[in-house]
């Protein structure tokens, strides 16, 4: 190219040179893909190369990935301060513990159109009914974080005013501990709570201590376990004591 | 705070104007003076150390219910006035005695002298069982309408559940059966 | 309506129709369902009775209300307390005086250092147990900051409600910043049970003055743009000039304290007229309103937190050397050294611990100036290692009964804003 010339030349380039197909696709290059979606525009991609293409540009997934997905990066917490943790928990909110930054910095105040109750604070006899109540009014899928160890489990007030636990009268899917816990500790609740609804949830402790399968289930009114339970148990009790034997031999320092 | 003889002087005075015996006894403890009145006297007791000239303790701070059980009489209404010209704090304490059988110790309500009592009495009522006469409206401000109990009183239970732990939890009953 | 039989508007309240149930008169102006005069109401007058909260955006907290409405004025207000009611004084009566200082701090949940100066005063009254200077100057720095921190919080809600959401991101980001200090001192953002009976738990570490200073040096620009929002802001100022004004009297009658008092025109002021702790060392002024109404308390309140800085300052600027917990080891912890040479130390430290100190039978009441009024504490000690009886005089409790007759006569959107301006803590109000 002569300098101050007007006119450009052109090259154009193959891009079958450029980018083979057997190779796996050099996402970081720039030049390919441009090449690729200029070929694409053109028309001119087909055959293996516009698979290829179509295989690197975009995501299929199911139904319902998709919209837990959606629901778990768009959560409407339902403003339900009750005491001092209800100051932690604005405070969430606030510039520092952004909880903007995953969805739900939209706290709404009535339960019709929330899908996250925060229960913070401790619930009193007084307050219960209309905390059942107001979960109640909320619409399906709905979750309950319960914040703090006074609404967990009544946490230091074991006494005739305060119900030991906010799991007696509704369901919980969270409990966030600390008195009041810091806003961190929410945060992290929260980031739980979505990886429980994307379908992924946190073995946790349980992977820990090799206790996958000792997970509660709930029993119908007949109050007898269902054959799931059962064989969940059973499993669980072989692989715990396997792993039993296996320590105790350890701990005799060679075989049985 | 008026000083001991100070005191000993509000007490005698109190004497001549509610009518004798309404004062029961005096003490001055740690900065801080106190007297006891009988309770049937005490709307006027409370009159005399509101508007007497040279007393006017007319700021009400806190009007609490006391459960001196086992001593007697059981139970305390204190006044904690306090005088905020002269920066001076009065305890008054009315001695009600337990009525026999369930009825409930009754006193005089002061809603009329200091119309800051009226949350107040509501809440020594909800946790006493106190009533006091021509309350404007007496019911229950902190449990709820329907609770069954006085809560502070010193024989009734702190309440709450035993603690479950782990070894023990397969004995318990879940909440869901 | 003429027959003497009334009919309710109202909306089913929780647990059945409370109006109907209570047979006593109302105490004030304006009656359900009859005019100021005592008629009858014709049929295009009926009140219509609704029910605000407990679940509410606007009501700082569980505070049920029930509101008469004509139209869009308010002619009566019921507050409905209760909903968080935790039975604190019961618990605190099972406790040994130690482990009651974190039951208390939870009452008035945001000016906590505030509870535990009240019961910490108390207790130290019954014992006679005189505190060393320093940990005197400790507590008026954390009290003060307390203030400015519940102050902060106050303002970002109420400018909330008010509409002014901008409000409430710069005044939780300052909000942090004092978190900041009391993790850096106590360990704890909120609930630090740093005031132990002869003083504080702890001295303060290395870097806390100087943080300290950092703070206070940049909080008065901060409050001066804080000002320029909405001091000459015509919304902020068309909601609340004249707005829920009581005559102050009136309120002196109702027990009222705090700002509220001292926006009505009241220099009353317990750091003042009755200084615990040194606060007479200070100089400080009380900012004191004229008319009483919305504008007079925010500006009075947020005066007050260029106060306090001006007082946390002071204090640091004085804060004398010295132990920063009394010395009397019947009451006090003996520090952790001693522990391993002293066996004296470790009978005391066993006693203090299992059993706790005993307090000589007696009773006092103690009261401070939290952030909403006078908080005051009742405690009958009976001898043993428990208390018999703990008792708060809470200043939002009492300041409740106040909303009524600011909220008379104006309207809906005048009672949120008179809410807002009234500083309740429902934790105070149920204890």
């Amino acid at each position: 190219m002569a300098t101050g010339s007007p006119r450009l030349e052109v090259r154009r380039e193959k891009l079958r040179r450029l980018a083979p197909l057997e190779e796996p696709a050099p996402r970081e290059n720039l030049r390919i893909r441009q090449l690729r979606a200029r070929d694409l525009l053109r028309g001119d991609l087909d055959g293996p190369e516009l698979e290829k293409h179509v295989a690197d540009s975009v995501l299929t997934t199911t139904m319902a990935k998709a919209t837990s997905w959606g629901r778990a990066n768009s959560i409407f917490p339902a403003t339900f301060g009750l005491a001092c943790c209800a100051i932690e928990m604005m405070s969430i909110v606030s510039p520092r513990y952004d909880i903007a930054r995953f969805g739900a910095e939209n706290m709404r105040a009535s339960p019709r159109q929330a899908d996250m109750l925060i229960l913070s604070g401790r619930v009193s006899i007084k307050m219960a009914p209309v905390c059942r109540r107001i979960y109640d009014q909320m619409l399906e899928p709905k979750w309950v974080i319960s914040m703090g160890a006074c609404s967990s489990s009544g946490g230091m007030f074991a006494n005739y005013a305060v119900v030991q636990g906010a799991d007696k009268f509704m369901p919980v899917d969270i409990h966030v501990p600390g008195c009041p816990p810091r806003p961190e500790s929410l945060v992290y609740g929260f980031n739980k709570l979505q990886r429980m609804i994307l379908g992924n949830p946190d073995p946790g402790w349980r992977r820990r201590y090799n206790a996958i399968g000792t997970e509660e289930w709930a029993r119908p009114a007949t109050g007898e376990a269902s054959p799931e339970e059962v064989e969940a148990y059973a499993a669980a009790r072989e692989v715990s004591i396997a792993h039993e034997s296996k320590r105790s031999q350890e701990a005799r320092g060679g075989s049985a | 705070m008026p000083d001991a003889p100070g005191l000993e002087l509000i007490a005698q005075e109190l004497d001549d104007a509610a009518g004798s015996d309404s004062v029961l006894g005096t003490y001055h403890e740690h900065g801080q003076a106190c007297l006891i009145v009988d309770p049937e006297r005490i709307l006027e007791v409370l009159r005399w150390l509101r508007e007497t000239p040279g007393q006017e303790y007319r700021f009400l701070a806190s009007l609490h219910g006391v459960d001196y059980l086992p001593a007697e009489p059981r139970f305390g209404v204190v006044y904690e006035l306090l005088n905020m010209p002269r920066v001076e704090r009065l305890r008054v304490r009315a001695a009600l005695a337990e009525p026999g059988d369930d009825a409930l110790p009754e006193i005089d309500s002061c809603v009329s002298l200091y119309p800051s009592a009226e949350f107040h009495e509501r809440e020594v009522y909800d946790f006493f069982g106190i009533v006091f006469r021509d309350h404007p409206d007496l019911r229950r401000i902190l449990m709820p309408e329907d609770y069954v109990g006085w809560p502070q009183r010193r024989d009734f239970p702190v309440g709450g559940e035993p603690v479950i732990f782990t070894r023990d939890e397969p004995d318990m009953p879940r909440w869901y059966e | 309506m003429s027959d003497g039989v009334q009919t309710h508007h109202s909306a089913p309240a929780h647990g059945g129709d409370v109006l109907a149930e209570t047979e006593a008169e109302v105490i004030g102006t304006s009656p359900i369902e009859r005019t100021a005069a005592g008629e009858a109401l014709g049929p295009e007058e009926e009140l219509l009775t609704i029910n605000m909260g407990p679940h509410h955006p606007a009501t700082h907290g569980v505070l049920r209300l029930l509101v008469s409405l004509e139209g869009e004025v308010v002619r009566d207000v019921k507050p409905i307390v209760g909903y968080v009611h935790t039975g604190i004084e019961k618990n605190c009566e099972d406790k040994s005086y130690w482990k009651v200082i974190p039951f208390v701090e939870r009452m008035d949940y945001l000016s906590y250092f505030s509870n535990m100066e009240a019961f910490v005063g108390c207790v130290e009254r019954l014992l006679e147990l005189e505190i060393p200077p320093r940990a005197q100057y400790l507590r008026v720095i954390h009290l003060e900051l307390n203030r400015l921190h519940s102050h902060l919080v106050w303002l970002g809600t109420s400018a909330l409600d008010l509409g002014a959401m901008s409000m409430f991101f710069y005044c939780f980001r300052d909000r942090d910043k004092v978190l900041d200090l009391f993790e850096m001192s106590t360990g704890q953002r909120m609930h630090t049970r740093y005031f132990q009976v002869g003083g504080v738990f702890e001295d303060i570490p290395v870097g806390f003055e100087r943080n300290v200073r950092a703070f206070c040096a940049e909080m008065p620009s901060r409050l001066d743009q804080y000002e320029a929002i909405l001091n000459a802001n015509e919304i902020f100022l068309r909601r609340t000039r004249d707005v829920g004004v009581v005559p102050r009297q009136r309120l002196i009658d109702l027990g009222v304290t705090g700002p509220l008092l001292r926006a009505a025109g009241e220099p009353w002021d317990l750091r003042k007229v009755e200084p615990c702790l040194r606060y007479g060392d200070f100089d400080f002024k009380i900012p004191i309103g004229t008319v009483g109404d919305g504008y007079d308390r925010y500006r009075v309140r947020v005066q007050e937190m260029r106060e306090s800085v001006r007082i946390i300052e002071q204090a640091l600027d004085g804060l004398p050397e010295g132990p920063w917990i009394a010395d009397d080891r019947k009451v006090v912890l003996p520090p952790r050294d001693e522990l391993a040479t002293s066996m004296e130390a470790l009978i005391h430290h066993f006693k203090l611990v299992t059993e706790g100190y005993r307090v000589p039978p007696g009773e006092a009441y103690y009261a401070v100036e939290s952030p909403r009024g006078e908080l005051g504490c009742f405690v009958l000690a009976d001898g043993s290692a428990k208390p018999a009886r703990v008792h708060i005089r809470d200043p939002s409790f009492v300041n409740l009964q106040a909303l009524r007759e600011m909220c008379v006569g104006g309207y809906v959107a005048d009672l949120i804003q008179n809410l807002a301006m009234l500083d309740p803590i429902l934790g105070g109000i149920d204890r």
